[in-house]
């Protein structure tokens, strides 16, 4: 997603030698029409999981559609923007908007720091380099399902968190607290999604121009100064780029909310956007709804989008 | 950290060490701290799915032989039949995969390296797909794939949605992209038809994409948990991510050691992923994975 601005960028090359002989059907379908061919599996895969649910998805949004019983025919009356207007108002949705803020700003700053601190670390040559590289990779390959399972060991109750805390330990615990349950939630991600900013980040730094690095040395500049003058400006594009991501992932956080603290608890004060969309739409079946809210979350996603290609092309 | 050896790529194998200045000694002690804080929870869950008992003491923290038992291992097999959900995994990842490798080298390759009226179209919705992300457009999947289709509790219905990773065409394309012109017009002069030129001259040269790719798309359908879990309501039918999950929400309180057994589970769940990736990490570089994400 990141490519955004590199990608629609790219000019398709005019060739001004190509204009005798057959240039006439080849303006119209191209010198290797064939590639449509090899291009349509894909086309049509986006047709029918993109393109087409998004329709769906837009025209339920208007509609009072429930999930009826197999085979009983319902009436899904039009309701214009009262979906719409419902969801705005609705105190759950406000405040699972409110959670994915709280979440970004603690997810978005650790993120930046921490990816850019241990990427610039692991960008030398290094004894045990694999090692290092492996280790934060780990937690992004991982399925958040199997991670679950040990942080609900290591901060419930009596966890070993808590043991090495004693009396400092939260009342009640982590993931039950509504002070500490979406700070978890972030710390969890922030954890888990390190890894692959990482990576990005290491990309970033190859594109630093050394000659920069050697004029700060020129100029005397200690460690930190150059850190602070030559690599923090010269990755600001990847820096962009993870925020808007950090951003996009936040936006979509589900199995955390569901897993780690039981299904957005307590009394909803972990809570996700794409959480509620499931529990209206999916458990409870008011489709129309949900699909509502589907709606107003790809508008912000894609504002967000939209901002990130600005800032991208800024560089 | 100035000098040439330390600025260049961290692609390359692993070097005779520099690490002996000062500066590198504080690079290795971060990196070190942080390898702790990543792999310390992966260690214990190791050692926790194979507690007897669950230790949540300090001490617990060492395999104590008396309290070790592979019953963990045991109860959650029973309970959600783990190698037919690894199986359900297995071939919801392969479809996946092999779709992936199929359509998406297809598509990478012509956006590439062919022109054709609407590769634009075509790349602009490429771009789209990767900033829209699927959740958004789970109700209506849902809809379709599911009531419309009744294509629930099937694996085309778990595989439907993901079929053509979008980030592995990306890389394809990426990759395509970066290989010599005149690689391509000489074949074409020769005569190859494009899918000649594909198969016999970017191909071969693309396993290093290929490979990235499949680690990639891998790791999408294996961990995936939101929609397998919308899609299959039989349990013989469910990935492990979703078996497992199940388990955790529904079972595990009935277990000798829910937390042990909920940790074998993840332990299970987790291999092979983590496997693949100690197998293949000297392939899966930030170069690579740049040119997916630079653009």
């Amino acid at each position: 997603m990141t490519t955004v601005s590199g990608v629609t960028g790219t000019p398709t090359e005019a060739d001004p030698e190509q204009t005798t002989g057959p240039a006439r059907t080849e303006r119209w379908v191209g010198r290797q029409p064939l590639g449509l061919l090899f291009v349509l599996p894909y086309v049509i895969f986006l047709a029918f999981i993109f393109v087409y649910p998004l329709i769906v998805q837009f025209f339920i949004s208007f509609k009072d559609y429930f999930f009826a019983a197999p085979g009983a025919t319902v009436e899904r009356p039009w309701v214009g923007l009262q979906n719409y207007v419902d969801v705005l108002k609705d105190p759950t949705f406000q405040r699972s908007i409110f959670n994915v803020f709280e979440f970004l700003l603690i997810n978005v700053p650790a993120t930046v720091v921490l990816s850019l601190v241990l990427a610039y670390a692991l960008n030398a040559k290094i004894r045990g380099l694999w090692f290092f590289r492996g280790s934060y990779y780990a937690p992004y390959v991982t399925a958040s399902v199997a991670i679950v399972t040990v942080w609900l060991f290591m901060f419930g109750e009596t966890g070993l968190i808590n043991t090495v805390l004693g009396p400092l330990a939260p009342d009640p615990s982590w993931l039950i607290n509504k002070y500490w349950a979406m700070p978890m939630i972030a710390v969890f991600v922030t954890w888990k999604q390190l890894g692959f900013f990482i990576l990005l980040y290491l990309a970033a730094l190859q594109n630093v121009p050394k000659e920069l690095y050697e004029a700060a040395d020129v100029d005397g500049a200690g460690t930190m100064a150059k850190f602070w003058s030559v690599t923090v400006p010269g990755v600001r594009p990847a820096t962009a780029l993870v925020v808007i991501l950090a951003t996009i992932t936040g936006m979509n956080l589900f199995t955390e909310p569901y897993l780690l603290t039981n299904g957005g608890g307590p009394n909803g004060a972990s809570v996700t956007p794409v959480f509620y969309m499931y529990q209206k739409g999916i458990e409870q079946g008011q489709a129309g709804y949900a699909a509502a809210i589907g709606m107003i979350l790809l508008f912000i996603t894609l504002l967000i989008a939209l901002i990130q290609r600005r800032l991208l092309e800024q560089d | 950290m100035n000098t040439p050896a330390t600025m260049s790529t961290t692609t390359a194998a692993p070097v005779p060490p520099s690490d002996e200045t000062p500066h590198n000694r504080i690079r290795v002690l971060v990196l070190a701290l942080g390898a702790v804080l990543f792999l310390f929870p992966f260690y214990y869950m190791v050692i926790g799915s194979f507690q007897a008992v669950a230790d949540k003491s300090l001490s617990g923290i060492l395999p104590h032989p008396d309290n070790m038992t592979v019953t963990n291992y045991k109860e959650i097999n029973a309970a959600i039949d783990a190698p037919r959900a690894l199986l359900n995994s297995s071939i919801f990842t392969m479809g996946v995969l092999l779709c992936t490798i199929l359509f998406g080298l297809l598509a990478g390759y012509a956006l590439a390296v062919m022109h054709f009226r609407g590769r634009q179209t075509v790349l602009s919705g490429v771009i789209l797909v990767l900033v829209v992300p699927f959740q958004l457009l789970q109700i209506p999947l849902y809809v379709l794939i599911v009531r419309g289709y009744g294509l629930g509790d099937t694996y085309l219905g778990m595989i439907l949605p993901f079929a053509i990773n979008s980030t592995a065409v990306f890389i394809f394309r990426q990759f395509f992209l970066q290989l010599p012109k005149e690689l391509f017009e000489a074949a074409r002069i020769d005569g190859a038809g494009e899918m000649g030129t594909m198969l016999r001259v970017a191909i071969p040269l693309a396993r290093p994409a290929i490979l990235n790719a499949v680690l990639l798309t891998f790791i999408g359908p294996w961990n995936e948990f939101l929609w397998p879990f919308l899609v299959t309501k039989q349990q013989d039918m469910q990935p492990f991510a979703v078996a497992l999950a199940n388990y955790m929400n529904n079972v595990a309180g009935r277990a000798t050691n829910p937390d042990g057994s909920n940790m074998a589970g993840g332990v299970l769940l987790a291999i092979p992923p983590v496997v693949l990736f100690l197998i293949f990490q000297k392939h899966f570089t930030s170069a690579n994975i740049g040119s997916g994400v630079k653009g």
